[in-house]
């Protein structure tokens, strides 16, 4: 299940552009690590380039190594198509499938592996991964109606419980809760805490509340200046990285005097 | 402006307080709408009014010593023949181009391609006729052959072959070509707005592009391929020179699409026989072009029915 993920000098390119600068770091196996820093840094990207996602826009590229459990993710032959689906992601927003019941939903990353589950073991599946995203209970009477009527943050859960149907080895939050009350935003909060036990977790965010609370580790991105690449300037337990971080930049971030 | 209050009670009324700007809007809108509800009551009211004689006329003074039904159900068999094989034909290709537009050709390709076949739909429909009579029928002759040869057994192609090539196949095509640019504009419209959102949750779910395209794309561009295909329909069941040159008539009903007997459409049949007619023939064609009238409105009551049926998925909510 969850895994290590091992960055060695990766930079992202979009053409000649070069949006991230040599990021080295290790994300470890059931832990929670946020991504901090400010707007523009790169981190969405880094996140993005661990399931190849930034590969949607054309022209993205990468130098260096990724690697999930020592297997290279960018290697000659491998598919984003089957790196996407052992690493989940789940979006600034929600973005339940409109069109979808809420279980059709659950069901719609399983349908893709594979085709001939019956519907015993659907239901089960559908079961397991709501009630695995604390949704269950809010849901279990509607599971036909659409996923588009449910509330924003019930949606963002059922997002996650889409990402886990799968049961993939790591899950990329790109700001799960920018978009969403405080109540619900406590309520993923709580939600990504039970779910690291099972799932390597990586959140980019930019509540560094948010960040101190839910995570084991914190890397902190920044950028120089409108045009120049986003840097890893440093990485580590949250504890330090709140407490007395190595550099000056990071502690006048999470400080508020900056960004 | 100020808001009103009711004189009795004192409390403020219901209505809700406009700028000017707002309330020439709305007027302008509101005569719009009533514009087109007008044309089309006027055109309904033409119609009946110019049909009433034939409905009313005993058979052995309507054209052909026919009844009424007996002359137009022929060519209505005609019409929803033609216009059913341009859309079976049409829908799927106008779909493939549409994505293949919007989300499988690179830039450059897509927006030349998207130019070209727009421009399609502004070639007059008696070129079409004409190149359907003089190119793509005689062509088809040998295509006629070979299906008459090795699908014989179904009614559609059962022949004898027409030697000419103007055929209800032939119609068919002709109106399938014509129509593909309308289907093709309106679906790719709808699937270039596929919110960037679903696209990206259903690869991050490990789709490929084809099953990102099946779970995000279709279903979200369904009703504007369903409304573009009922665009194409519309034009297919109302095309006139096209169908009067290119298809052979002689009247017959009949499910078979490569032989030289063929039942006319309404609006060819209408265009063909009107410069000739006077009394009550006149009459009878109007009541044909009434039946027209009715087919399309209550093929467009089905498409909306169609498209309302799931109308709590359509992601309007």
């Amino acid at each position: 299940m969850a895994k290590t993920v091992d960055v060695e000098n990766l930079s992202i390119y979009y053409g000649s552009f070069l949006a991230v600068e040599d990021v080295t770091m290790t994300i470890r196996a059931q832990q929670v690590t946020a991504l901090i820093g400010p707007s523009g840094c790169g981190k969405s990207t880094f996140l993005r380039s661990i399931n190849r996602m930034h590969e949607v826009i054309p022209g993205a590229r990468v130098e260096g190594r990724l690697a999930l459990d020592g297997r290279d993710l960018y290697g000659p032959g491998v598919d984003p198509v089957g790196v996407r689906r052992q690493v989940g992601m789940v979006f600034q927003r929600p973005n339940p499938f409109p069109t979808m019941s809420i279980y059709e939903n659950v069901v719609a990353g399983m349908k893709l592996n594979n085709r001939k589950a019956s519907k015993p073991v659907l239901d089960e599946l559908v079961e397991m991964s709501l009630r695995g995203a604390n949704l269950w209970k809010e849901v279990k009477d509607r599971l036909d109606k659409p996923g588009s009527g449910l509330s924003g943050g019930q949606q963002q859960r059922l997002c996650i419980a889409r990402a886990i149907a799968v049961q993939p080895d790591v899950l990329l939050m790109d700001e799960p809760c920018s978009a969403l009350d405080p109540i619900s935003t406590l309520a993923i909060e709580d939600l990504i805490n039970e779910l690291k036990t099972e799932y390597t977790i990586v959140i980019v965010t930019h509540n560094m509340q948010q960040a101190a609370r839910v995570s084991n580790y914190t890397g902190f991105f920044n950028i120089e200046g409108t045009g120049k690449p986003g840097r890893l300037v440093e990485m580590d337990e949250t504890r330090t990285i709140f407490s007395h971080p190595a550099e000056k930049a990071t502690e006048d971030y999470v400080s508020g005097r900056f960004g | 402006m100020t808001s009103t209050t009711d004189a009795a009670t004192g409390r403020p009324t219901a209505r809700p307080v406009l700028q000017v700007g707002d309330r020439v809007f709305v007027n302008l809108t509101r005569g719009a709408g009533v514009l087109l509800l007008v044309v089309l009551a006027g055109v309904a009211v033409f119609l009946i009014a110019e049909a009433v004689p034939a409905l009313i006329a005993p058979s052995d003074e309507l054209p052909g010593g026919l009844t009424l039904i007996a002359y137009i159900a022929p060519l209505v068999f005609g019409t929803i023949l033609s216009a059913a094989i341009a859309l079976v034909v049409a829908t799927p290709l106008g779909v493939g181009v549409a994505l293949f537009i919007s989300h499988y050709a690179p830039l450059r390709i897509a927006q030349p391609l998207a130019y070209l076949v727009d421009l399609l739909a502004a070639v007059p429909s008696i070129v079409y006729g004409l190149w359907g009579a003089a190119v793509l029928g005689p062509a088809s002759v040998g295509l006629a052959t070979w299906l008459n040869e090795w699908f014989g057994w179904l009614p559609f192609f059962a022949g004898p072959v027409s030697a000419t090539g103007r055929t209800m196949l032939v119609a068919g095509l002709v109106l399938a070509v014509m129509i593909l640019p309308i289907i093709t504009a309106v679906s790719r419209e709808v699937f270039r707005q596929t919110p960037k959102l679903h696209e990206e949750a259903a690869l991050a779910l490990g789709a490929t592009r084809w099953e990102m395209i099946r779970m995000a794309v279709l279903p979200f561009g369904r009703s504007g391929v369903i409304s573009g295909a009922m665009l194409g329909l519309g034009r297919a069941l109302g095309e006139t020179m096209a169908v009067a040159i290119v298809l052979s008539v002689s009247g017959g009903v009949t499910l078979n699409l490569i032989s030289s007997g063929n039942p006319s459409t309404i609006a060819a049949n209408i265009a063909l026989q009107f410069p000739e007619s006077s009394g009550l023939a006149v009459n009878t064609l109007i009541a044909s072009g009434l039946v027209l009238f009715v087919i399309t409105l209550l093929v467009n009551a089905a498409a909306r029915a169609i498209v309302n049926r799931r109308r709590e998925f359509s992601g309007a909510n």
